[in-house]
């Protein structure tokens, strides 16, 4: 495996999102809602003095939850990228001649998760900063302290965001293989948030706490579920399967 | 060698044995699912074969590590035409280009030789998507050769094309025999094969036939001779003709048609006898049966 190869793939489809706008909105409507809106509320909140919700008490629980919308984000971006990259290429029946050509099927998945992930990983650290600084700001008069960073946010940002794209990249390749449309694709690819926001609202009603022990051990979760992933879009995801299997 | 492939309990290609010389124009031919695309898929090592074996050059079909070496010496022209309508034109052959490892000078020079030589270099920076169906199908064809690989595969280059854009796509091909490539060419169309190509081979599934297509041409039957007259041939005329006895003899309108190995010789007793039995002769052709015929009989039977 080159990844020198993958790498001439993933370049190309850059180029080929430039044009696409679905793939913009994909990219950006959902880190500027979360990097925007939350730190926003909070504003609100504390602007109305309403100390039920945003006292200092309750307040870090509640960033803990709203950050995880980061992870959720992560995994919701690549959907739009990949679906499109590969059922794209599906419509428009590109993917046999690149077939014919010296490239391993690595190759070129790899090529396919890169093109998904880069735009994933720059939007969504784009979106953390502006989420850290906007509640940092939000939340000093409050807290007496900014709250971010902390070791929390960066177990999120640096060990679970990278595992949860991997996951939803995956999940993209095998949806796409089944599917003929962007549109089915991203609604079939949408399950894969499920148990992330099932997450999310065990936290948002303290079932569970999102502190670094827990952040771990739902990364070693995806991780698994990655590895199953990888398997299976390994063997979607081979020549013979593209040309003879994929509708 | 006896390539055979399987879909299920489908088998789509069976026991094909074929030999294409390099630097030939190879036609293969066939109806609609007679497993051409089948065929050159196996070959480019696209699809795995059920059965038999391949070799292209000295490299095996079958094996893992030659597949990935026979796609660097082949180029595919698939049967969709498979562009980034996203891209250029030249955007489009650049990536294949590279993926090829050609050095960017190399790259550059040999995608504005195959964009000037197909007509598209004025046109290297609009998308592909807004080509026309001849424009995509010329840059697909571009594509498949950038790295100048020495094997060139075309699953029916021509159809869907127009008769001028045809005859640019058929001039290209022998444009590309004078450079010494084997072209392996899938196609429909019988004209286009009995014209270009120098061996052909027949398909349904099993091989039905193979030869140049002058060989093909004979092998079904050999030539006719067609005799206009005057008028609708008389009882006398028939009368005549038949103690000739002569083969596949048609009476039809005022044309009679027979089979005739060596007209020089057996055309003149035929016209004597219809002078003699009171016929007026105003036309006589002789006429070989077309690649069509021969097409048409194999591929029925
Ligand atoms: N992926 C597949 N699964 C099952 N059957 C297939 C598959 N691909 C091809 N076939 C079958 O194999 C046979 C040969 O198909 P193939 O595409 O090779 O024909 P072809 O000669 O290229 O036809 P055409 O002139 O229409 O392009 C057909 O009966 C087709 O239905
Ligand atoms: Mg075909």
């Amino acid at each position: 495996m080159r990844l020198s190869k993958a790498w001439i793939i993933a370049a190309r489809d850059f180029k080929i999102f430039r044009r696409v706008k679905n793939v913009w909105y994909s990219i950006i409507i959902f880190p500027v809602v979360v990097s925007v809106l939350f730190p926003a509320i909070l504003e609100y909140l504390t602007i109305r003095g309403n100390h039920g919700l945003a006292a200092p008490s309750v307040l870090p629980n509640l960033l803990t939850s709203f950050s995880f919308f980061l992870v959720i984000g992560a995994a919701y971006v690549p959907l739009g990228i990949a679906s499109y990259s590969i059922v794209g290429e599906k419509v428009e029946k590109s993917l046999e001649p690149l077939l014919a050509t010296p490239l391993t099927d690595g190759e070129i998945l790899l090529g396919k998760a890169i093109s998904a992930v880069i735009p994933t990983l720059v939007a969504m650290y784009t979106a953390a900063v502006v989420f850290m600084v906007g509640i940092d700001a939000a939340t000093f008069n409050t807290l007496g302290y900014y709250y971010f960073p902390n070791w929390n946010i960066a177990t999120l940002l640096l060990v679970l965001m990278p595992v949860a794209i991997v996951m939803s990249v995956l999940f993209s390749v095998i949806v796409s293989s089944r599917v003929n449309d962007v549109r089915s694709a991203n609604s079939f690819g949408i399950f894969i948030l499920f148990p992330l926001l099932g997450i999310y609202l065990l936290s948002e009603t303290s079932i569970i706490t999102l502190d670094v022990n827990t952040l771990l051990i739902i990364s070693g979760i995806l991780l698994a579920i990655d590895v199953v992933l990888f398997f299976v879009s390994t063997k979607t995801f081979r020549r013979e399967e593209i040309l003879t299997k994929w509708k | 060698m006896d390539l055979t492939k399987k879909f299920g309990t489908l088998t789509a290609v069976d026991n094909l044995t074929l030999h294409v010389n390099d630097g030939e124009i190879f036609g293969l031919l066939g109806p609609n699912g007679a497993g051409k695309t089948t065929t050159v898929r196996m070959l480019c090592c696209l699809i795995s074969k059920t059965s038999g074996s391949g070799k292209i050059g000295n490299y095996d079909i079958g094996n893992k590590e030659d597949s990935l070496k026979i796609r660097k010496i082949i180029g595919l022209v698939s049967d969709n035409v498979g562009l980034s309508e996203n891209l250029t034109a030249y955007d489009n052959l650049d990536f294949f280009a590279k993926i090829y490892d050609c050095p960017q000078t190399q790259r550059k020079q040999n995608i504005q030789r195959f964009l000037e030589m197909l007509g598209l270099w004025e046109k290297r920076n609009v998308l592909a998507g807004t080509f026309s169906k001849g424009m995509k199908q010329k840059l697909a064809i571009a594509r498949a050769l950038i790295h100048e690989p020495q094997v060139i595969f075309m699953d029916e280059p021509t159809a869907n094309l127009d008769p001028e854009a045809s005859k640019t796509v058929r001039d290209f091909i022998l444009q590309l025999k004078k450079e010494k490539k084997t072209i392996f060419l899938n196609t429909h169309n019988l004209d286009e094969a009995q014209r270009i190509c120098d061996k052909v081979a027949i398909m349904n599934t099993r091989l039905r036939a193979i030869g140049t297509p002058q060989e093909l041409e004979r092998s079904v039957s050999g030539r006719k001779t067609v005799i206009g007259l005057e008028q609708e041939a008389n009882d006398v005329v028939l009368r005549a003709l038949n103690k000739l006895a002569l083969k596949n003899l048609v009476s039809e309108g005022n044309t009679i048609t027979f089979d005739v190995e060596d007209p020089d010789k057996e055309n003149s007793p035929v016209v004597e006898a219809i002078v003699q039995a009171g016929g007026h002769v105003r036309s006589i052709n002789v006429v070989g049966s077309t690649l069509e015929d021969t097409y048409l009989k194999l591929v029925r039977k």
